[in-house]
């Protein structure tokens, strides 16, 4: 099989299971719905791994599959670009995504709406490849906005919910504004470089460093700058970043499942993979550079804060990992690119981990997520313990662990770098790690540890039911199915194992070659490098880290606080309420959004409705327009008499009429 | 006048279907009533044939005939392979329409193949006199046909009025040429440029020629305000004759245009002058056709106002005088025979014995009857609005380009802005289709030839508008191989 062919394998087959369970989910039934997308989805990891195997012999691919138009000397294609930026992720994407198609068939099976989930989970699938795959912005941009699409779906899944439907409205709004600045972004390239195409437009980049817009409304912006950061509003929207997070939480509303593959492992991960893709570009520009530091390490502490004080198990997660992509964010502000997506990946297995897990104790504690209930699950639902285990000490960066590799190397990559704002940067990854210890800890020992608290509360008053239909009565938890609790060990084996054996090709082999470009005074990957000596020196050394200090001092706290002495807990949040307050209202960034763009656009909206509207458009546009029709097709039913003088007549004015032009003009 | 057997390759599909309509008359005689479907097989036969026959000169150097009256060129092979195959699709979605009709007998197929032989006549004559003999023997099976179904009132008034106003036209078009004769003393097309480049004709003379001329292109198209026969013939014909009136003969007319305004009038000094007079009938087609559409509530009478507003498009591509606009042209004129086809097409597979579903409350909740034809029907309609990603968009952004290059952008907008308008009717379709309540429910009776032929219509006008380039480059070496135009 030539490159081409696998390529569009690995793209079209989710799309041909989508579209099969979509429109035929009533006939092939709710078997038939799982398998074929699940065929698809695994034929389509096969040919990514067929894909990352020829990249790794040096078998790049960029080529165009077709060309929808040409207009204007725009060329708008379809194309592939798969080198080792696009395959890692290729592999990545697919696998999480097989992993949550198995699962799903444990967590939705009672659910009326199977084959339409399992049409959506693929077509996600599909528009990610799109999206990982492309060759130019043009593709980009349809994979972004598909994924937009699916997410909008996916979180209004359990669409008779009321909260649902404002999650996904919410998630959709807020990636407007994003994706506003990333098409504007788009269009800037496209005026003053005269290409969509990622090889042309890299290939001109340095040529165009000093260039500078605006001229027209009396500014001199730097162009590459300009663009970059355009771009980065985009990523800042899907991949929840510092102010435009606010979706992201509310996303929990959908299936776990969802929540797993979307809104952890891949969708949000989508704008850390554009600016890594976009290397060529955002090197050239500092200020843009530091603008991802300083929004990167906001989202990564300080979202990380609001983990603390969350009671829903889910919740908890959504929040590490709006943290998490923070700390990528960071990584790319670092220039250290490679680090971001060597983040981007371990996070992708330990997160999606975290959340399937987290959706195992949802199942068995009957659909309550309030982890004020739980406690005990250790010898109740031992696999789904040992597991998440696993992801939480991979989170939280414990040697060995995947995270640990990733983290610490962001962690070390701030530090050496040289780009404005890198110092702040660098204090909030590093307290970052205590409270990442903290939240994952507090949730473990929660849920998992000390007295059992469900027997005491049952589950009838749960408010925030992960499915419409829950199930009431005594609670009694046990491990998940097989088809449930498999996926958990599929994840956890490289959410141990992936960063020891990917930290040295990855960061430091030259692994990614061209694909990603560092310039060489922002190369601190590089200087890490030199005092790397293989994954075992970096385990041991780990130890003596003060990371390791921060989270083991977390993971202290959290113990005391929530098993040795539970009192506690309740006596800190009375006596500083209004600390507590901010964190529990989520810094009122919700209520201000609701209150200043909500309630503002509804003002305005309400004007200009009552002028605009209800005066011009209505009262002379539409009425006006109507009015014309009306009388126009009347005149023109008049003079269509049905009698063929009449008709002979008007042939007669045309020739009059079109006589009398060319006198005129004579 | 000699000529060798050889000279005559370039017409040799005419002459077969000439020689295959003489068999056919006299095979029909003695088939019995019950076995129609013989003279129909011949028809179809005799169709395929004369577009492969044709099909084979597709790739030659332009190659004269008859002393030069008749032309063989990649341009015309193109169109007439499209009228030959139109032509049989459009019996295919007629037959089952004709049986229960009474019109289900030979002469509607003779008379179609004579129809289809003028058209071919028309897009490859190069003299005035073989224009116009192609022109007539069109017009008259086409008066034919409106009026075959004779106890109908309205079928035979509008045959009478389409008659009396195609004289009219015929008249003035004839009228036109005269002039153009007094002013360059010659018909062959060639001639006519040489000489009117020359300069020696008198610039007068030819102009008020062009004036009439214009007419008679105006009135074959429909445009306004030439264009009231459309509504009433549209109306008042039987549907299957509808179908053939609003399809092929728009490829012939397309040519008519080319070989009278682009070859033999196309002169830079005339160029200026019929540029203003086909602004002026494009603008009003635009406006007159779009609006008034709204007011239908006959399918065919919208058809027929959305085939003038159509032709107001096409007009646009042709009176930019580029290359470029007349393979814009070219384009739309074939996406709109293909679009034309399946929604004429529709009607008949709608219809049963003793019922036309030619009004628009016929097509209620089509998607509860029929989902897949209802969503046929949705990809044609959007197609026609100019909906990407069908076809019907590419042909609506080519002939704007092509006008925008010459620096008309305020035609653009005009056209883009009744178009806009236009979609508001072909939309109501769509709802009445999706959204409306069906006031019956039988299930529709669709044969399995005309079932397959209309999924590929739809799904064609689909695929075309995801890979335009194709069509576009076959429109586009067509004009460029072939046509003469000045420089």
């Amino acid at each position: 099989m030539n490159m081409m062919s696998v390529c569009l394998v690995a793209a079209l087959a989710p799309l041909a299971g989508a579209i099969t369970a979509g429109l035929f989910g009533r006939q092939i039934g709710r078997a038939g719905a799982h398998w074929v997308t699940i065929i698809g989805v695994a034929l389509s990891m096969i040919a990514s791994a067929i894909a990352l195997r020829d990249v790794m012999d040096g078998n790049l691919f960029n080529g165009t599959v077709y060309t929808w138009a040409t207009s204007g000397g725009m060329r708008f294609e379809i194309g592939f670009l798969i080198d080792e930026l696009s395959a890692t992720m290729m592999l990545v994407v697919t696998f999480v995504s097989l992993m949550v198609h198995i699962y799903t068939i444990g967590y939705m099976a009672d659910d009326p709406g199977y084959q339409r989930f399992f049409s959506y989970i693929s077509l996600f699938t599909f528009s990610m490849m799109m999206l990982v795959m492309s060759n130019n912005f043009l593709q980009l941009f349809f994979g972004w906005e598909a994924v937009g699409l699916v997410s909008y779906l996916l979180i209004g899944f359990w669409y008779t919910r009321p909260t649902a439907i404002y999650a996904n409205l919410k998630a959709f709004l807020v990636n407007r504004v994003g994706d506003f600045g990333f098409i504007l972004g788009i269009a800037l390239v496209l005026v003053y470089f005269g290409s969509l195409d990622y090889g042309e437009v890299f290939a001109l980049a340095p040529g165009k460093a000093t260039e500078r817009i605006g001229a027209e409304i009396g500014v001199q912006w730097p162009l590459i700058t300009a663009i970059c950061i355009c771009l980065f509003i985009g990523a800042m929207g899907k991949s929840a970043q510092f102010p435009l997070h606010v979706w992201l939480p509310d996303s929990m509303e959908g299936p776990t499942p969802i929540s797993a593959l979307i809104h952890a492992a891949t969708m949000v991960t989508a704008g850390i993979f554009m600016v890594a893709r976009m290397s060529p570009l955002y090197e050239l520009s500092e200020t843009a550079l530091s603008l991802i530091l300083i929004i990167g390490a906001i989202t990564a502490l300080f979202m990380g804060l609001l983990g603390i004080v969350q009671n829903d198990i889910k919740r908890v997660v959504a929040y590490s990992t709006l943290s998490q992509l923070g700390y990528m964010t960071v990584a790319l502000g670092a220039s250290a690119y490679s680090v971001a997506i060597f983040h981007l990946m371990t996070h992708a297995f330990f997160k999606a981990l975290l959340f399937l897990a987290a959706g195992s104790v949802i199942i068995g504690m009957h659909h309550d997520q309030d982890m004020r209930h739980m406690g005990g699950l250790r010898r109740r639902m031992p696999i789904t313990w040992i597991t998440s285990l696993i992801g939480s000490l991979a989170l939280i960066g414990f040697p060995f662990f995947s995270g640990f590799y990733s983290k610490e190397s962001i962690i070390e990559a701030v530090h050496l770098s040289k780009t404005p704002a890198a110092g702040l940067a660098w204090i909030a990854v590093t307290v970052g790690v205590f409270i990442t210890a903290l939240y994952s800890f507090r949730m473990y020992f929660l849920v998992f540890e000390g007295k059992p608290r469900f027997e005491v509360h049952g589950s009838s008053d749960a408010q925030h039911g992960d499915d419409a239909h829950a199930h009431h009565g005594p609670v009694d938890p046990h491990e998940s199915p097989a088809v449930v609790w498999w996926p958990l060990v599929a994840l956890a084996v490289p959410s141990i194992v992936v960063g020891a054996i990917a930290i040295g090709p990855l960061l430091f082999g030259g692994y990614f070659g061209d694909s990603l470009q560092v310039l060489s005074k922002h190369d601190v990957v590089g200087k890490i490098g030199e005092h790397f000596h293989g994954w075992l020196a970096m385990g041991l050394h780990g130890f003596a880290t003060v990371p390791f200090w921060l989270a083991a001092a977390g993971v202290a706290l959290a113990w005391y606080l929530y098993l040795r002495r539970p009192d506690i807990p309740a006596k800190i949040q009375s006596a500083v309420r209004p600390l507590y307050n901010l964190l529990d209202q989520k810094y009122y960034m919700d209520r201000f959004n609701d209150w200043f763009f909500a309630g503002g656009a509804r003002s305005v909206g309400g004007g200009l409705w009552r002028f605009g509207d209800v005066g011009v458009i209505d009262g002379v546009l539409v009425n006006g327009s109507a009015k014309l029709v009306a009388w126009l097709a009347g005149v023109a039913r008049k003079v269509q008499s049905g009698f063929v003088y009449h008709y002979a007549f008007m042939m007669i004015i045309g020739v009059f009429v079109l006589m009398t032009w060319w006198f005129l003009h004579l | 006048m000699e000529f060798s057997i050889m000279d005559l390759a370039p017409a040799a599909a005419e002459i077969f279907l000439l020689a295959a309509i003489c068999v056919i008359l006299v095979v029909d005689l003695f088939v019995p009533d019950e076995r129609r479907y013989l003279t129909y097989g011949l028809t179809q036969i005799t169709l395929v044939v004369a577009a492969l026959l044709t099909a084979a000169g597709i790739d030659s150097a332009p190659v004269y005939a008859f002393s030069g009256m008749f032309v063989g060129d990649a341009f015309s092979s193109v169109l007439k392979v499209g009228v030959c195959l139109t032509v049989a699709i459009g019996l295919v979605y007629s037959r089952s329409y004709l049986e229960p009709r009474g019109m289900y007998r030979g002469e509607y197929f003779v008379l179609a193949l004579f129809a289809t032989l003028g058209m071919m006549v028309m897009i490859s004559a190069n003299h005035f006199l073989a224009l116009y003999l192609g022109l007539e023997l069109l017009s008259l099976s086409l008066y034919a046909m409106v009026a075959l179904a004779r106890d109908s009132a309205r079928s035979t008034e509008a045959a009478m009025k389409y008659f009396v106003l195609g004289a009219l036209a015929s008249g003035m078009l004839l009228y036109g040429m005269s002039m153009v004769y007094g002013a360059t003393a010659s018909l062959a097309i060639g001639d006519v440029i040489a000489a009117v480049q020359s300069g020696h004709a008198n610039s007068t003379i030819l102009k008020f020629g062009l004036v009439f001329i214009v007419a008679g292109i105006g009135f074959k198209l429909g445009a306004v305000p030439f264009h009231m026969w459309v509504p009433d013939v549209y109306h008042g014909a039987p549907t299957a004759v509808t179908l053939m009136i609003g399809t092929a003969p728009k490829l012939a007319a397309f040519a008519f245009i080319v070989r009278l305004l682009v070859e033999s009038l196309g002169a830079e000094q005339l160029v200026v002058e019929w540029r203003q007079m086909l602004v002026l009938l494009s603008v009003a087609s635009l406006v007159l056709g779009n609006v008034v559409a709204i007011a239908q509530t006959n399918l065919k009478r919208l058809l027929a106002y959305s085939t003038i507003s159509h032709m107001g498009f096409l007009l646009l591509g042709v009176l930019s005088g580029t290359t470029e606009g007349y393979s814009a042209a070219m384009f739309y004129v074939s996406v709109y025979v293909i679009m034309g086809l399946g929604a004429f097409g529709m009607i008949l597979l709608m219809s049963r014995k003793g019922y036309e579903a030619e009004e628009l409350e016929d097509l209620k909740g089509l998607n509860q009857r029929h989902p897949w034809y209802a969503f046929v029907m949705l990809i044609i309609m959007f197609s026609m609005a100019g909906i990407p990603p069908t076809v019907g968009f590419w042909a609506k952004l080519s002939v704007l380009q092509a006008v925008i290059s010459i620096g008309y952008v305020w035609l653009a907008v005009v056209a883009v802005l009744f178009s806009l308008v236009g979609a508001f009717y072909y939309l109501r379709v769509v709802k009445l289709m999706y959204f409306d309540e069906p006031a019956q429910r039988e299930a529709m009776q669709v044969g399995v030839d005309s079932g397959v032929l209309m999924s590929a219509n739809g799904i064609a006008v689909l695929a075309l508008g995801m890979m335009p380039g194709a069509l576009l480059a076959v429109c586009e070496r067509a004009v460029t191989m072939s046509l003469r135009v000045a420089t």
